[in-house]
């Protein structure tokens, strides 16, 4: 993992310190009308024409002793802008996990526990279309639909007053996209276990239906989706981006967006670093309650 | 202002695209009159869901195909005069109506929406093909081998993957990046694959039949030598392919970003093929490695990779509309759906209808590649 984050972080501090994107700093921080020699001043009295590894150097020292530079973008240091912003955007995630995940699991056990009746055909379709609609997409669907036609919820966040009218969109609309596969990896879990050979046996020992999806089918079924689920997290950092962008909820997402617009060196890398840490965290985290969740693998092991 | 009524809407719609019925419709049929003979296609033809997904495809194929008959007008042309108008406005000047309204800068939606089809097609379908190839070419003797090559190849896989797309094209495709050789080194790396893919399958197949050999390679050396110098470098001694430096940066930076994907899926295929029996026996007959993975395992890996190649086509296209929807990488005029997505989006409130032509056209191409690889999937399990 720490080799990971020092190779990733290696190439996109060799991306952003490339002419044009240094370029692009120079002139955001001071004004669009500047001359090349100008550009060229700025940047060389700011140590970004120092060499490649010094400058790299000085950022991991200062990262290893937990300070994550500057932000050019915001004009403070990164430590204070990116746990503000990482904290707007858990509130986001969380609300996500809490309607996605219920909804997503229901919706894969309901379809898989009868395969190929009317109700798993209506789900299957509801949760393939809602795989296949990109945030960008939904997002501006839903916006149209219940802020413009029907004026129920805002088409516009705000970090700093979150009410359930303008936080239900974006919401609604990451749950959404990422309900879909939970949902069909559920169904696929369920539809295999429901097939095996102790659900039958509980059939013919004339248990009623409901107490054998519920007493013994569930338990198994839910072994595989709960790996599909924390590898959710990767995907939620992508979506968060769209999302924070459409809705404008000025959380992580966003201001990665902004550094990586504005050319933020030290925002970005630290941006970066965030999400790595996210992805393969919960990588980790899956595989450990894989194990725990499944008592064959933890006996083998 | 003139307008035309629901039914005189949608009837001139339907009217437009009578190409794209009649091209589906032969397919239909040609497919329904040879289903014995096209393998998992005809089997097809038997799950409604995949009929389905094969049938949106279609149509949007055929809409690429026949843009410029169904278009009603030029896809850049501006009408100042119409701007943001609802579905159903009547231009004056040529009296031809403006079928799903017009956008921002009164250019007709219906138009732009038809030839965005066109750009989806194109590099969706071909940055997917290319990004299989490498990761086939790299996946292949990451799996069999194992050892040294499949932990640096998986690292470097793994990294890729950990890392937010979004960011990813913010660093690659930008203006700035055009002027730096680099996405002609990442296209330059990228198509060598191809080339150095065939020539691999050639001499596995013919190492010991030289005179098959060498003409073969000859040809596909000659034939690729010429894609490659004109995609690549733009400098085709014929003149006939070229591709717009926008447009080599984001089939690059495409191919980048979903080839792991496609490594990992190959790897995992390949360990678990490489166990069966006819792989020892052709071991044990002294096959060369690269045969035993291109004409041993790679064929009987085919059912899953041709389910997975539609799902990441849809996942491409996906990709593709990002980039448009973040500003990235295209002309802003270009009749893209994730460009034209993102520049209607900020008049929702004015009229809710200009948005919604090219997100049901990228919804609805993405969902049947979907129900295709479902349908697909589902047959290919019943054998």
């Amino acid at each position: 993992m720490v080799l990971t984050m020092l190779a990733l972080s290696l190439v996109v501090f060799t991306l952003v310190n490339l002419e044009p994107n240094l370029r692009k700093l120079a002139l955001e921080q001071n004004n669009n009308r500047m001359s090349q020699e100008a550009v060229d001043s700025w940047l060389d009295k700011n140590g970004y024409r120092r060499p490649f590894v010094v400058q790299y150097g000085e950022w991991l020292g200062g990262v290893l002793t937990g300070d994550l530079g500057y932000s050019t973008r915001f004009r403070m240091p990164v430590n204070e802008v990116l746990p503000k912003r990482l904290g707007y955007t858990g509130i986001l995630a969380f609300w996500v996990l809490v309607t996605m995940v219920p909804s997503a699991l229901l919706i894969g056990i309901l379809s898989g526990m009868r395969e190929g009746t009317a109700l798993d055909r209506i789900l299957s379709i509801f949760s393939v279309a809602t795989t296949a609609t990109p945030e960008y997409v939904s997002g501006i669907l839903f916006t149209v639909i219940f802020a413009s036609m029907l004026g129920w919820f805002k088409g516009v966040s705000n970090v700093n007053n979150i009410t359930f009218e303008n936080f239900t969109l974006p919401v609604m609309t990451m749950s959404i996209y990422g309900m879909g596969y939970i949902a069909r990896m559920t169904r696929a879990s369920m539809s295999e276990v429901m097939t095996s050979q102790y659900v039958r046996t509980a059939h013919l020992k004339g248990l009623p239906f409901r107490s054998v999806v519920l007493k013994h089918a569930l338990r198994n079924a839910l072994i595989a989706p709960f790996t599909v689920i924390l590898l959710q997290f990767p995907w939620l950092l992508t979506g968060v981006v769209i999302v924070e962008k459409i809705f404008n909820y000025k959380g992580f997402g966003w201001a990665l967006v902004e550094a990586a617009e504005n050319n933020d060196i030290h925002l970005l890398l630290a941006c970066s670093l965030v999400s790595v840490v996210v992805v393969i965290g919960t990588q980790l985290i899956s595989d450990v309650g894989y194990a725990y969740l499944n008592p064959r693998i933890r006996v083998e092991s | 202002m003139e307008t035309i009524n629901f039914w005189e809407l949608w009837g001139g719609v339907a009217y437009r695209f009578w190409p794209v019925w009649v091209g589906m419709a032969i397919t239909y049929l040609l497919m329904r009159a040879n289903r014995k003979h096209i393998g998992v296609f005809g089997h097809l033809l038997d799950s409604p869901v995949g009929v389905t997904g094969l049938m949106i495809v279609l149509f949007w194929l055929f809409t690429a195909v026949f843009a410029d008959v169904v278009a009603t007008f030029d896809p850049l042309e501006q009408f100042y005069r119409h701007r943001r108008k609802p579905p159903g406005m009547v231009e004056l000047e040529s009296m031809i109506p403006m079928y799903f309204g017009s956008d921002n800068l009164g250019r007709d939606l219906f138009s732009r929406m038809v030839y965005g089809s066109r750009f989806v097609l194109l590099i969706a379908p071909s940055a997917t093909l290319v990004a299989f190839i490498v990761g086939i070419t790299l996946g292949l003797p990451a799996g069999y081998k194992g050892g040294r090559t499949d932990s640096i190849l998986s690292f470097i896989a793994n990294m890729i993957l950990s890392f937010p797309v979004i960011v990813l094209f913010y660093l690659l495709v930008t203006p700035g990046i055009r002027e730096t050789a680099l996405p002609n080194v990442m296209a330059s790396v990228f198509f060598m694959f191809p080339i150095v893919f065939a020539l691999t399958v050639l001499r596995s197949r013919f190492s010991e039949r030289p005179g098959l050999l060498f003409p073969w390679s000859v040809i596909i050396l000659i034939l690729g030598g010429w894609l490659y110098s004109g995609v690549v470098f733009n400098s085709d001694p014929l003149g006939l392919i070229s591709m717009d430096p926008n447009e080599l940066n984001i089939f690059a930076a495409v191919v980048f970003a979903s080839s792991p994907g496609v490594f990992r899926i190959v790897r995992g295929l390949t360990m678990d093929i490489k166990t069966r029996d006819y792989v020892a026996a052709a071991q044990t007959r002294g096959e060369t490695p690269w045969y035993i993975m291109l004409w041993e395992i790679l064929p009987n890996a085919r059912g899953p990779l041709i389910v997975d190649a539609c799902l990441r086509i849809g996942y491409t296209t996906i990709l593709l509309g990002t980039l448009g929807f973040f500003g990235l990488g295209l002309a802003p005029e270009s009749p893209d759906w994730g460009s034209m997505i993102n520049q209607t989006r900020g008049f929702i409130r004015l009229v809710p209808t200009i948005v919604l032509p090219q997100t049901i056209a990228l919804a609805s191409f993405v969902l049947g590649l979907n129900l295709l690889a479902d349908g697909l999937r589902e047959e290919s399990l019943k054998d």
